[in-house]
């Protein structure tokens, strides 16, 4: 019990989308939760061969309130025995082929029409099997087990709910063997539940129900790690998704995990809290876009990452010439993530709620299974290389400029050095083809204004103001966005006497710069110029890392060193540069101080769907409402 | 006086079984005798001078109340009971007898006197006054308690129920009825809290009833009548297809107070073939009963809880000779509530419908 309760607080405090709510004609069907700082109270409804209910109330409070012996064995076994089938799957599958109405005695069986009197639907069941205490028919296999199951989830419904109410609970997680994401038994449960609470009490079940007790286990031997003070991430590349061995799956998904299911979970050095900055966290979700929602978005990304596949493919082999197997590896991490992709295209909800973002982070889980861990590492280098040897000519010219003149120049050099991102196709066709595709022409080719999203003049009045406190930066990529675009950008906020943190990525992701890279350029460039040579030993300017290895940036899981500093220094301004963290998400992301999110659109679709085109320009000013 | 014709009927139509409640009066004078209509005499003595009707009819003789008044009127109580599989015999009966000529009011209660009006309107030129279920198992429990049991008491309760030998059923004083949770066990399952005469609600149901042990027994056993299936539960052993929590954690889980002797998991040995294969029918059919009885109490239990109440009274043909399932419900209730809930019981158990249904007919409030 105690590693049952371990377990479950684990997986809802660590797996984003690890819970969900399940709603038949709903679209999408499966509802993820965002992880919510607060979980306590809960009850916990563990259907194994019986059932067990917790009501637990803190990490370590939690007590046993009752059970029923009428659970998946009572499933299995009395299926086995009606039916003669002796798999459980199998039962399940049985089931959502039958019509239990052929079995059960209905309300309408027994009232005929009118059944208002009890204030019950004719639907109803009154009694389950209430039809099979007759020798004169043969009943279908199918439908047995339908009735079985009905009856069975119908069952553990209801005394969920007297507990809760007992207890004064609102909503309850199913964990066990027991649902595996069937459809039907979620169905049920989820309509049992809203049925005997009247809709007050709400359904939840846990992607990796079946792995609670064993979380536990591994948690409390653990211990003496404390496992509790880092953070954990689920890593897509290990892990198998839910109804992954569900027998409708077809035989290609299927062929990896045979009859088991796999769960990897990646353990990260530090932990990872909220952004203090953010206005709302229990509300707060990364993500623009739900693709588990919007189908259409969602055809068009799983295509785009389809077909963008050679490309990173290749990208892989070529940056490590010297590996025997690179190649072989390379194609392995090409079926794999091929197959992820083609697991999510049957079933978009199979690891949580589908987003752009998680698209990216399972690709780079799987390259990093490949051990491609930084497929780019030598293009950056390069472009770093090229564009530190352009940075004191950049710095001149801005200079040399008007003030106001300088704030424009200073943003179009952002966004120019942000156009420089491997990760976007349409970027990495001219890159691959012209070489010496530069800063300047990158700048001249920007979107005329007014941008795609331009409130630009709001932020120049602003800058006529007082300077800011403390600015908190999210980095992009390496190379020219960095050092050209953002280094010069932050330099000017120094000169303002704005203090800057600098957040870049813990790990590599596509060519996104990383924090420990950070602090070589912002060594070079310290070396060529006395503002942020002076900033960095006063500590001005400061470099942090994200505890991200993302292309993408949640804001609700950040390295705790960042929090503080953010706190300790007050950061009044966030500015978020790229498509990954500013579009893909935290687009409509709240905070509680004035914020940056700056793009350029580098995809067409997407660029469409915002209503411009492609290399559009997303320049978008907020200030919190009073 | 009740201006209500003879005979006088309460009929309780049922998923599963019809009861029908029938008041054969004692004194009848001469001249009554004289202007009797034939058709009215000749039902008075088929329903009197029989036990058994058709092939499935039964009177329970044991349960007559006798020298009740009634009206004004003294007579018995008698009370019958029949499939409602067989009702259109009934009905067929009832338009052979001429029923629909003694100008009565059929007061009929149940899902089937809605399901079955029509019948009774075209087949037997009969109108059925319908009543709602629970108006009347409420009034018929209260009368019923109030008249008594032929002088005994009609509530009673299981003194030491777990143990056989000393087993005792004991009559039980319901003087403080109120608050009460009334469990009605038929095909399915209804529980209502009554708090007094008039205020009363229904708290929730269950479709785990009487009609699923009797179904699932037929499909798992091949036995085809109530009785059967009771009999072959009462030869059984259910620990042979249950998995206990003995069988789990080798005793008692003591950390959450659990028993060896719980059932962890109902018909959790049937998931292994070999264990399959050792069952008999008469296990499978206790098992069947165990579960059902369980859940029942447990749900029982848990409104009971939610709702303030400590005395619990089942009813309902579910329990009809059925002494097992009434002693595991008194020692469940008992056992997991740590003796603050009471499992009482009934002796007209699955009539009470019926017999409110006769109420209603007589206008006694």
């Amino acid at each position: 019990m105690t590693c049952l309760i371990k377990g479950c607080n684990f997986v809802l405090k660590n797996i984003p989308h690890e819970a969900f709510v399940y709603q038949k004609d709903a679209d999408p069907e499966f509802r993820f939760q965002t992880n919510h700082p607060h979980i306590f109270p809960y009850l916990l409804v563990n259907i194994g061969s019986g059932v067990s209910i917790v009501k637990v109330e803190t990490e370590d409070r939690f007590e046993w309130v009752g059970g029923s012996s009428i659970g998946g064995g009572t499933f299995w076994g009395l299926g086995a025995l009606l039916t003669k089938t002796k798999k459980f799957d199998e039962l399940l599958h049985l089931a959502s082929r039958g019509q239990h109405s052929n079995v059960d005695m209905l309300v309408q069986d027994v009232y005929g029409g009118a059944h208002q009197t009890l204030g019950l639907s004719g639907n109803l069941i009154a009694s389950s099997f209430g039809k099979s205490a007759t020798a004169d028919r043969e009943f279908s296999k199918e439908d047995m087990a339908k009735s079985l199951l009905h009856m069975i989830s119908n069952d553990i419904g209801q005394l969920a709910c007297l507990h809760a109410r007992l207890h004064s609970l609102d909503r309850v997680y199913f964990g066990g063997f027991f649902i595996r994401g069937h459809p039907v038994t979620m169905r049920t449960i989820t309509y049992s539940i809203n049925f005997f609470s009247k809709g007050e009490v709400q359904a939840l079940f846990l992607r990796h129900e079946g792995y609670l007790g064993a979380i536990g286990a591994f948690l409390k031997g653990a211990e003496q790690d404390n496992p509790n003070q880092y953070s954990w991430g689920e890593n897509y590349a290990g892990s198998s998704g839910l109804m992954s061995t569900s027998p409708e799956l077809g035989p290609a998904q299927r062929a990896r995990s045979g009859t088991f299911d796999l769960l990897e979970m990646d353990r990260l050095e530090r932990p990872l809290v909220n952004l203090p900055l953010l206005l709302d966290p229990p509300s707060y979700v990364p993500d623009t876009v739900d693709l588990t929602d919007d189908a259409l978005a969602r055809k068009y990304w799983l295509t785009c990452f389809e077909e963008a596949l050679d490309g990173v493919v290749k990208r892989a082999v070529a940056s490590q010439p010297d590996s025997v197997d690179a190649a072989e590896r390379a194609e392995k991490f090409r079926q794999k993530y091929w197959n992820k992709l083609q697991t999510l295209r049957q079933q978009p909800f199979a690891y949580g709620t589908l987003t752009v973002r998680s698209l990216l982070d399972t690709r780079e889980h799987c390259l990093n299974e490949f051990s491609f861990p930084d497929p780019y590492s030598k293009v950056k280098q390069r472009e770093n290389g090229v564009a530190l040897r352009c940075f004191p000519g950049v710095v001149r010219s801005l200079d040399a400029l008007g003030w106001e003149e300088r704030q424009l120049a200073l943003v179009k050099g952002l966004l120019a050095g942000n156009v420089f991102d491997w990760g976007a196709k349409a970027v990495s066709d001219v890159l691959e083809s012209d070489p010496h595709f530069g800063f300047e022409e990158a700048k001249r080719k920007l979107q005329e204004r007014p941008w795609l999203v331009d409130s630009y003049s709001r932020w120049l009045q602003r800058l006529k103001g007082p300077p800011h406190k403390c600015a908190l930066i999210f980095a992009d990529n390496s190379g020219i966005d960095i050092i050209l675009g953002v280094f010069p950008f932050v330099r000017e906020l120094l000169l303002r006497g704005t203090e800057v943190i600098l957040a870049c990525n813990s790990g590599p992701a596509l060519n996104d710069v990383t924090h420990s890279e950070s602090l070589i350029v912002a060594e070079r460039i310290a070396g060529m110029d006395p503002v942020v040579h002076s900033a960095l030993q006063e500590e001005r300017l400061l470099l942090v890392q994200t505890g991200s290895s993302s292309p993408c940036l949640d804001l609700s899981r950040l390295d705790k060193g960042l929090a503080a500093l953010v706190r300790e220094r007050g950061a009044d301004l966030v500015v978020i540069e790229g498509m990954g963290r500013a579009v893909h998400t935290n687009y409509h992301a709240a905070l509680r101080c004035e914020s940056l999110k700056l793009a350029v659109v580098k995809n067409a679709w997407l660029a469409e769907r915002l209503g411009g085109q492609l290399f559009s320009v997303i320049f978008k000013y907020e200030v919190p409402a009073e | 006086m009740s201006k209500s014709f003879f005979p006088w009927f309460g009929l309780d139509i049922g998923g599963t079984l019809v009861k029908l409640v029938y008041f054969e009066p004692k004194d009848i004078t001469a001249e009554e005798e004289e202007e009797e209509v034939e058709s009215l005499k000749s039902i008075r003595k088929y329903l009197t001078s029989n036990v058994a009707y058709g092939s499935t009819g039964i009177r329970d003789v044991h349960l007559e109340l006798k020298d009740l008044t009634l009206c004004g009127r003294k007579g018995n109580l008698h009370f019958i009971r029949f499939p409602t599989h067989d009702l259109p015999a009934f009905i067929q009966m009832g338009r052979d007898k001429n029923f629909s000529s003694l100008h009565t009011v059929f007061c009929a209660t149940g899902g089937g006197a809605y399901k079955f009006e029509q019948d009774f309107l075209t087949i037997g030129d009969l109108q059925l006054c319908k009543l709602d279920e629970l108006d009347c198992l409420i009034k018929g429990i209260l009368y019923i308690d109030s008249v008594g049991f032929n002088g005994r008491s009609q509530c009673y309760y299981f003194e030491n129920p777990a143990d056989s030998e000393k087993c005792q059923k004991l009559p039980f004083d319901l003087k403080n009825p109120y608050p009460l949770l009334l469990v009605n066990i038929g095909s399915g399952v209804s529980i209502l809290a009554v708090y007094s005469k008039d205020n009363y609600k229904r708290v929730t149901g269950t479709s785990l009833g009487g009609g699923t042990f009797f179904g699932l027994c037929c499909l798992l056993t091949g036995c085809t009548t109530f009785e059967e299936a009771l009999e072959m539960a009462s030869r059984g052993d259910s620990t042979k297809v249950d998995k206990l929590v003995r069988d789990i954690y080798g005793g008692d889980y003591e950390r959450f107070g659990l028993p060896g002797w719980a059932v962890a998991s109902s018909f959790g040995n049937m998931m292994s073939k070999e264990k399959r294969e050792a069952v008999s029918k008469e296990d499978l059919a206790r098992a069947t009963l165990i579960t059902i009885t369980n859940n029942i109490g447990s749900i029982a239990r848990m409104c009971a809880l939610n709702e303030n109440i400590n005395q619990v009274v089942f009813v309902g043909n579910f329990l009809r000779i059925n002494t097992i399932a009434m002693r595991l419900l008194a020692y469940a209730l008992d056992y997991w509530s740590k003796g603050q809930l009471k499992a009482l019981f009934s002796e007209h158990e699955g009539y009470f419908g019926a017999v409110g249904a006769l109420l209603e007919l007589l206008k006694i409030p």
